[in-house]
């Protein structure tokens, strides 16, 4: 019979089949052709031409090849030859992959740790990044925000945000730099709207047009305000927000022109703000958390007042081109017109030097809070580059298991860049899975600190995994993928590729540079992580400091406080309000479970409050004009409820509030600064201004930490609910506290509202909350500093002694036998524990000395975050230090005792 | 502008040709194997007897075409080993096939029945 194959071979060799299928077709078809011989032959053909026929049914060379290319088995897949260069580079790059999977399949256990630890590394480098892109990095979301800049002048060399009508109309008259001034009354933050059912308090934002232009807003209905509705006597005209205008009038859009009555005047309804429309940031000594006004007003401006109150906020648009300087120096010489102004009359503000601090709105907006920002992201990074590390020896570990692998290839003829690009690969892919991890995480993480709201956190409502924060996720996977897979080729490839083979695990078979390599990689960590503790051990000190500090006031969440205003439509006569205002406090004090009530003007740790120069009778005007202090008027027993103590002296009666008599009370810290002690301040006068009245000192109070307490506190002048002459008019609106164990509860609030309805039904409890949320506010700079490197402090901890472990544990398991001869010989199992621990001890106290260094340099940055303690505190830097040695000691003895706990004939059976 | 139309007609032909052989021919050979399994050999010798020499493929053009039927998963060749011989790959149809063979049917009987009515030609 003829042999068909070679035939065959040349008609299917075009096809590069696999080598079995090939062999298969082969014998099936030289089956057909014998047969086809056999049969031609039967016939009577001679031989020759029946192997001549039976070949022309192959027809030419090229028939089989083009009728079996569309098929899939003509496709199969070339077989991966361990080493051997493929033709292209894809399909290296593909058999790679195809290798890499099926490695991390088999070992499931490694292949989770290192996409767990990588998920959470990659994970929360990404979430803090959203947030840093959104808060620091990207402009406001405002037209051309570039040119936004907020009003602050320079007072005395302080800065100082709020200025007067008179200011702003000098801007408007004399700028030249400014294509618009926006500004508000944060004073006027609240309004009362009646006609719609009960009584409501609105929260009301009073601007003018400018403001809106400024910041462009577009109304969704309706107009913005008009200059004409910002002129006197104009009608009284008002913008709806949204969410109000939602909630008030189902979104009917047939409101616009009607009536609504705010402040028992008729408002006429000119627009409708867009649905996304926020409103805050924070200006330097004043912070406004964002927030959304209910309704907005025009703010109508008074330059007539003869005394001028430093009442408005504003935000400057540039003309486009001009820089902060030039800017600068317009508003030096609008000041200077300003102040020229006041030439004619002896000025309260002759001898105050005034100057321009104008700065970009950003940074208002974005506050102190970057250098928290930058110090988690930096510890973030720590964690992250700890998880590459942890992963690395994991790598490191199971490349030293593939030693003789890597030889075998390289003898068959592989290259060592052929092995290399295997490694990287392998990496790759474990990098990808954890970046996948890692976004899911940093989303969920996101999600989670939106609906926590950290209240120091602006522009908290931007922060979202978009896709720049998804890119930079991808680029740090891909970063942190070369970095690891990098390090087992640098030690296992190259030329000393194949001292590997013929290597048994016996004992010292663990070569000296790698074990060197695991070593380094466990001190850096230990050294980072006590970085991070000892940055957050600084941050639990700080915390415990101003948890420790006394506020001025006692047991804060059991002070109930809100808001009350007494338009003048309720109550038109000044002396009436502050009957009213007692009267409340009477029926407010007969409710069970309330010990004591009072009223202020402010709040403590409120941020907003008015301030007025007060004089000592030496004071003079030519020479050193006294510095401006908070002052607010109060209501008898506001120590009494707020815990505050009493120093010395007395506190106010009603008849001091009912009569009008002229007496003051101040606090420690003034009293201290002008007389020495609170003792010599009794009897002493004060008056507001130049021209106030004279009012004796008849009381001073403990110091109150009114800017939080983690700034100094506050000298305040204290003075009786009704003193007119001091406050330009009577204090229609102020907060009630009422001390009570039954704060906060809905039942107290019924009562409380009850209670207030009886003296008046038409008057809304406002802001109402305890005064422990605000005293929580102000820790919340802190807190959240703190809870942020703690987590951070925590993975990392967690980190360090996982790597360890795995060190120790390595070394214990490649040294198994070595353990199982000596116990056999006799040797004592503590002598063998302690070999081991010692190995761990040893490198542990190497990164501990490397980490206390890195901690000391690093501390500079902690200076801006700490509180009372100093960035170099002796208690973190003994305590931290000893935290990391027991954790290490642990990580040691954990599988030293494993390893001892198996019997020693099974290790070297085994072996 | 004809000289093109002569060469359009040339090619259509020869493109409907190869296209006809190809639709009809896959449901020649699941017609073959739906009674029993065979092997290639048989399959080309039962077609050309029953198409009385009509009809004939190559080894070059069968094998192929069984392959693409088994990928297909219309067809199922298994190898029979049988003491003293040598070891055959049988075809045999499975339930997949069994179906496609029953909706080609249909067409192709719907098919000579339009080109009958069209072309006038008639097996009555």
């Amino acid at each position: 019979m003829p042999d068909w194959s070679e035939h065959l071979r040349l008609r299917l060799a075009a096809l590069a089949l696999t080598p079995a299928r090939e062999t298969e077709i082969r014998e099936e078809l030289s089956q057909h052709l014998d047969q086809r011989y056999e049969e031609l032959c039967g016939n009577g053909v001679s031989d020759a031409d029946a192997r001549r026929l039976t070949i022309e049914e192959l027809l030419d060379h090229h028939t089989l090849a083009s009728e079996m290319r569309p098929l899939r088995q003509a496709h199969a897949p070339r077989p991966i030859t361990p080493g051997a260069s493929g033709r292209f580079l894809l399909d290296n790059l593909w058999q790679d992959v195809r290798g890499a999977a099926r490695h991390l399949r088999t070992a499931p256990a490694f292949t989770t740790a290192a996409v767990v630890m990588l998920g959470i590394g990659i994970g929360a480098t990404t979430a803090i990044f959203s947030v840093v892109d959104t808060v620091i990095i990207k402009p406001l979301p405002y037209p051309r925000p570039d040119e936004l800049v907020s009003i602050v002048h320079k007072v005395d060399g302080r800065d100082e945000a709020y200025f007067s009508d008179a200011i702003y109309l000098n801007y408007l008259e004399h700028g030249r730099t400014f294509q618009d001034v926006g500004i508000w009354n944060p004073y006027a933050a609240a309004a009362t709207v009646t006609g719609h059912g009960a009584p409501e308090e609105v929260r009301a934002l009073a601007t003018n047009r400018g403001l809106l232009t400024t910041l462009g807003v577009r109304p969704l209905l309706g107009r913005v305000f008009s200059t004409a509705d910002e002129s006197a006597g104009a009608p009284d005209t008002v913008i709806l927000a949204h969410d109000y205008w939602q909630r008030r009038f189902g979104g009917d859009a047939a409101v616009l022109g009607e009536a609504l009555t705010i402040n028992s005047r008729p408002h006429q309804i000119i627009g409708v703000t867009p649905r996304d429309f926020r409103f805050g940031g924070s200006v330097v000594n004043v912070t406004l958390t964002t927030w959304s006004p209910d309704v907005i007003l025009p703010l109508r401006i008074d330059a007539a007042r003869p005394v001028p109150t430093f009442r408005l906020l504003g935000v400057a648009r540039l003309k486009p081109d001009v820089t902060l300087a030039r800017a600068h120096a317009d508003v030096d010489r609008i000041l200077a017109i300003w102040k020229a102004s006041w030439a004619s009359t002896p000025s309260p503000f002759s001898n105050t030097r005034y100057g321009s601090s104008l700065r970009p709105l950003k940074q208002d907006v974005v506050g102190n809070i970057s250098t928290t920002l930058w110090v988690v992201t930096g510890t973030i990074a720590i964690v992250l580059v700890m998880a590459c590390a942890n992963v690395g020896n994991l790598l490191l570990v199971r490349a030293d298991g593939r030693r003789q692998e890597f030889a075998i290839r390289a003898a068959l003829g592989a290259r060592w860049t052929r092995l290399a690009s295997g490694l990287v690969v392998e990496s790759m892919l474990l990098a990808i899975l954890g970046g996948l991890l890692g976004v899911a995480l940093a989303y969920a993480g996101v999600r989670m600190l939106v609906a926590a709201g950290p209240s120091n956190l602006p522009r908290l409502s931007e922060i979202s995994v978009d896709t720049t924060v998804l890119g930079v996720a991808f680029a740090i996977s891909v970063l942190c993928g070369l970095l690891f897979g990098l390090l087992p080729i640098v030690r296992y490839l190259g030329p000393r590729l194949t001292m590997g083979i013929g290597a048994s695990r016996g004992i010292a078979s663990l070569p000296r540079e790698r074990r060197h390599s695991q070593q380094v990689l466990v001190a850096t960590q230990i050294a980072l992580s006590l970085v991070l503790l000892v940055a957050s051990g600084l941050m639990i000190r700080s915390f415990q400091a101003l948890r420790s500090v006394e506020p001025g006031f006692t047991e804060p969440h059991r002070l109930q406080t809100f808001a009350i205003a007494l338009p003048r439509t309720e109550i038109a006569e000044p002396e009436r309000v502050a009957r009213t205002q007692h009267e409340i406090v009477e029926r407010i004090g007969a409710v069970p479970g309330v010990t004591s009530v009072a009223f202020t003007t402010r709040l403590p740790m409120d941020s907003s409050g008015r301030t007025s120069s007060v004089w000592r009778p030496e004071d003079k005007v030519e020479e050193d004009p006294p510095r401006s202090r908070q002052m607010r008027a109060v209501s008898p027993r506001l120590f009494e409820t707020l815990g505050t103590r009493l120093i010395v002296g007395r506190d106010f009666t009603w008849t001091d509030v009912h009569e009008g008599r002229s007496v003051v009370i101040i606090s420690e810290n003034l009293s201290r600064e002008w007389w020495g002690s609170a003792d010599d301040a009794l009897g002493k006068r004060v008056r507001s201004g130049d021209n106030g009245s004279w009012r004796e000192i008849i009381g001073v109070s403990g110091n109150i930490y009114d800017a939080g307490v983690n700034q100094a506190p506050v000298a305040i002048v204290f003075l009786p609910a009704q003193a007119r002459s001091e406050l330009a008019a009577v204090a229609r609106r102020v907060s009630f506290i009422v001390r009570t164990d039954r704060a906060g509860t809905e039942t107290l609030l019924s009562q409380l509202r009850d209670a207030v309805g009886s003296v008046n039904a038409n008057l809304p409890l406002a802001q109402v909350r305890t005064l422990g949320d605000l005293y929580d506010e102000s820790l919340a700079r802190t807190s959240f500093t703190l809870v942020m490197l703690a987590i951070a402090a925590g993975m990392a901890l967690l980190l360090a002694v996982v790597g360890l472990n795995g060190v120790v544990a390595y070394a214990v398991s490649q040294r198994q036998r070595e353990i199982g001869i000596r116990l056999a010989l006799g040797a004592q199992t503590r002598a063998i524990q302690a070999m081991f621990m010692r190995r761990g001890l040893v490198l542990a106290s190497l990164g501990l000395a490397i980490g206390v260094c890195a901690a000391l340099v690093s501390s500079r940055v902690m200076e801006s975050l700490v509180f009372a303690i100093s960035p170099r505190d002796t208690v973190t830097f003994v305590t931290m230090p000893i935290v990391l040695t027991g954790a290490a000691l642990l990580a040691s003895y954990l599988p030293t005792r494993r390893a001892l706990a198996v019997d020693p004939v099974e290790t070297m059976r085994a072996e | 502008m004809s000289l093109l139309y002569v060469a359009m007609t040339a090619t259509d032909e020869r493109v409907l040709d190869r296209e006809l052989k190809k639709g009809s021919a896959e449901l020649i050979i699941l017609s073959i194997v739906e009674p029993r399994a065979r092997h290639g050999y048989e399959i080309s010798k039962l077609i050309e007897a029953r198409t009385g020499g009509q009809l004939r493929f190559h080894v070059a053009s069968l094998y192929p075409l069984l392959y693409r039927l088994e990928e297909r998963g219309w067809l199922q060749g298994r190898w029979v080993e049988k003491a003293g011989e040598r070891r055959r790959r049988f075809y045999s149809l499975t339930a997949d096939g069994r179906r496609a063979l029953l909706r080609q049917r249909e067409t192709w009987k719907a098919f000579v029945h339009a080109m009958a009515l069209i072309t006038g030609v008639n097996h009555a």
